[in-house]
């Protein structure tokens, strides 16, 4: 996941419409499909070989439309459509948030079909924002480290843990830098807004000098590795495409809430080809008639009973409500408590 | 009869005010219902607005003489939950864009009053809904004025609109639809005695007069009135002209009476055969005139007692042997045989004997005078459902006149120009017929020459 330092970005939103430099790109890659006769340009936060699987299968069953998949972090993404109104026809993130703006600030063109139609509530806004992947932050922890240790099912649970054993997890705690991640943000904000405990846990993460993580990938390597105990936080889905080859890790969901990510698609307003946007959107919001996809790409489909899973679930919902953490003064307060928090020397 | 004139229709005229009445009503309460419904879905809307933005302004505060505010997630999620709009939002200290989308309008100018301010106005291409609230926020030595603008699209309004006025629209097309049923049947109700009317009039026999004594709306009374009173003038009119004709009539018999009986005393005393010859004819004559005055005499008397019948028990079978028994000298002068045919047992009837034995006299007396010479004249009377007295004769029938119009009041057969006649006899006898709810039926005689006239007359 690609979030990166979304500060600048935000306040060249927010407050000036001096364009900045062109976003930029990660990674791009082009699918050339049997017949092609269309194109459909793809600005996405999803690394070519998570997503590489959809494509394909996508060109399967519309072997006329090649794909040009470009990856970006969030915020190029943010940037590419809302400053330099690039023509994508497809606008896939992981920041909720920002995909949220977009739609609000009316920057997404409206689509519906009988396949959107089908979609939960919760994972449609306004005909423009479709939720096609739902994926939880959790816990994930080394087998080592709490071999003599019971695991914690709760966030109270786990301050209770590093109460109690502070030597134990001194510099073995891993967690996003909210700072750099957009995704690490959201699940920060979001933790604050559901429990009391965030605060007081992230002030006694700061106080065992936590490590601070751009992306899910290196905290698990460092868990698998052994240089952490435990990281807080990180993307269910990230961690259990790893759990095959990397043994000593255990995810561990928490049973008093989980915040569940829910990735969206969008079909920009300066799309060239907005109806090949709309079809990919179709072909994503059916992905839970392809078992055969979450297996290869790890991403768990929409299901419309999440709720009946697990009463911990709880989708961030889409809407209005996700602008707030995006407001500047906010962003610099929470950051700021964030940090005082953190960073204690 | 002069067909009336038909101009217009009452009820065609109520309904379609009622129509008219339902469908400005049902107009109305669409309008009203939608005017309503409307304005409360905006202030809801406006509500949360307000809400929105004071939570907003609640979260304001000072940090080192800055304004600083941390918005609520409340503030905009409950924005949220009502409806998918856009949501923009901005906070203005001094002019300057503190927080928000900085291009919003602020209301201008925004510090005359602290009351919340809504307005309808186009941003980034939509019509918004927005709401500014204005809030003191001490910092350190001074107050400064904030102000909090949130404003929000209109697309769950108009559903909820759209949604409104299909409803509004439906129940106003439905009331329209009852109420002009009802107005039909309220048509058909208020015109109901009217028509009542109409029918006892319409079912009057041809000389019933009477007054109409059926209960009325007091609408028609005046016209019920005028009825009556036109009734009874034309019977006072029609008394008169009876009477008259009545009065002359006797008044001619009796000199007749004497000027034949001298006719008479001349004749025997007459020798020439001419002369004899001549004053026979005159002699005939004044019979005739004095028939006729009897005739006359008799129909008045009818007509004035049709009208107050009185009725007693008496038995046809007797009636009619009395009738038969009067007028034996006159047949017998002529050779004419009256067959009777009576059945033996009692033939109760209630009615007025002076006038059925009027009717049966000038039947007997019409048949007596027009068979021939020497023949049989049949009365017969069955008793199978009503009673039918039946007289046939064998003489010339009535020709080729129309049966339906013999009964008139002098109307005559189209061959009797020999014979004298008033063409009274079968009016007086079907006049009396009617008024004891009978008829009188006409027809020539079946198998063999003569007419047949028959008097029917219910069994009580």
């Amino acid at each position: 996941m690609r979030h990166r330092s979304i500060t600048a970005i935000l306040t060249g939103f927010m407050l000036a419409a001096t364009p900045l430099a062109a976003f930029e790109v990660e990674d791009s890659k082009v699918y050339d499909a049997a017949a092609g006769t269309s194109i459909i340009r793809i600005i996405s936060t999803a690394d070519i070989d998570v997503f590489e699987p959809i494509i394909l299968a996508f060109q399967q069953q519309h072997p006329d439309i090649d794909v040009d998949y470009t990856v970006a972090s969030s915020a190029e993404v943010m940037k590419a459509l809302y400053e330099e109104g690039e023509p994508f026809d497809l606008a896939i993130s992981s920041a909720m948030d920002l995909q949220t703006k977009l739609a609000n600030d009316g920057y997404a063109r409206t689509y519906a079909s009988t396949v959107t139609a089908t979609l939960p509530d919760w994972a449609n806004w306004r005909d423009q924002l479709f939720a096609f992947t739902q994926e939880p932050a959790v816990l994930v922890v080394s087998e080592a480290a709490f071999r003599d240790i019971p695991l914690p099912t709760t966030r109270e649970d786990l301050i209770e843990l590093l109460r109690d054993h502070p030597e134990h997890f001194q510099g073995r705690i891993g967690t996003y830098d909210v700072r750099t991640s957009g995704l690490g943000y959201l699940f920060a904000t979001q933790d604050s807004r559901n429990t009391g405990s965030y605060w007081r846990l992230t002030e006694l993460m700061g106080r065992l000098d936590t490590k601070l993580y751009c992306c899910s990938g290196q905290m698990i390597t460092d868990i698998a590795e052994g240089r952490l105990a435990f990281a807080y936080n990180v993307l269910g889905s990230y961690a259990s495409s790893r759990l095959k080859d990397t043994p000593g890790i255990r995810i561990v969901p928490f049973n008093d809430f989980l915040s569940v990510m829910l990735r969206t698609a969008l079909i920009p307003k300066t799309a060239e080809n907005p109806e090949a946007g709309g079809v990919m959107i179709d072909f994503l919001a059916a992905l839970n008639t392809r078992p055969d996809l979450t297996e290869q790409t790890g991403l768990p489909p929409i299901s419309g009973d999440i709720g009946d899973l697990s009463n911990a679930m709880r989708p961030i919902r889409l809407g209005p409500g996700l602008l707030v953490f995006l407001d500047r003064l906010q962003r610099d307060t929470f950051l700021r408590s964030w940090s005082s928090s953190m960073e204690q020397e | 009869m002069t067909p009336a004139l038909a101009k217009g229709s009452i009820r065609r005229r109520l309904v379609l005010q009622l129509a008219g009445i339902a469908a400005l009503l049902s107009l109305t309460f669409f309008l009203v219902v939608r005017a309503v419904a409307e304005q409360a879905a905006e202030d809801t809307q406006d509500n949360i607005l307000a809400a929105s933005a004071t939570s907003i302004a609640d979260a304001l505060y000072s940090e080192r003489g800055f304004v600083r505010l941390e918005l609520p997630y409340s503030a905009l999620s409950m924005l949220g939950t009502i409806s998918e709009d856009r949501v923009f939002y901005r906070v203005v200290v001094d002019d300057e864009t503190l927080t928000g989308y900085d291009d919003l309008p602020a209301r201008e100018p925004w510090m005359d009053s602290r009351e919340n301010k809504f307005s309808t106005l186009t941003y980034r291409g939509e019509t918004v809904r927005s709401v500014a609230v204005t809030r003191a926020v001490s910092t350190g030595s001074q107050i400064t004025d904030v102000m909090v603008i949130v404003a929000q699209t209109r697309l769950g309004l108009e559903a909820i609109s759209t949604r409104i006025t299909a409803t509004a629209t439906a129940v106003g097309a439905g009331f329209f639809i009852v109420a002009t049923a009802l107005s039909l049947l309220a048509a058909q109700t208020a015109l109901l005695p009217l028509n009542r009317l109409a029918q006892s009039v319409a079912r009057r026999g041809m000389a019933d007069l009477r007054p109409v004594v059926a209960e009325t709306p007091v609408e028609l009374i005046p016209l019920v009135q005028s009825l009556n009173n036109f009734m009874s003038r034309l019977r006072a009119s029609l008394t008169r002209s009876e009477d008259f004709i009545a009065e002359a009539a006797h008044r001619v018999r009796t000199p007749l009476a004497t000027v034949r009986t001298q006719a008479e005393v001349v004749h025997r005393r007459l020798s020439g055969a001419d002369d004899k010859k001549a004053l026979r004819e005159m002699i005939r004559a004044i019979d005739e005139s004095s028939r006729s005055a009897g005739q006359l005499l008799d129909h008045a008397m009818v007509t004035f007692r049709t009208d107050h019948l009185k009725t007693s028990d008496i038995d046809l079978g007797d009636m009619i042997r009395d009738v038969c028994d009067r007028l034996f000298p006159t047949a017998d002068l002529k050779d004419i045989h009256i067959a009777r045919d009576c059945p033996a047992q009692p033939l109760p009837f209630s009615g007025d004997p002076i006038l059925l034995q009027n009717a049966l006299r000038n039947i007997l007396d019409n048949a007596i005078k027009y068979s021939p010479a020497d023949s049989t004249i049949t009365v017969r009377l069955t008793a199978n459902g009503a009673y039918r007295i039946a007289f046939s004769d064998q003489g010339r029938g009535f020709g080729d006149a129309d049966l339906t119009q013999i009964v008139g009041r002098f109307e005559r057969g189209s061959n009797v120009g020999d014979i004298v006649g008033s063409g009274l006899g079968l009016t007086i006898a079907d006049e009396v017929a009617r008024a004891h709810g009978g008829r009188l039926e006409i027809s020539a005689n079946t198998g063999g020459q003569g007419a047949c006239v028959t008097v029917l007359l219910p069994r009580s």
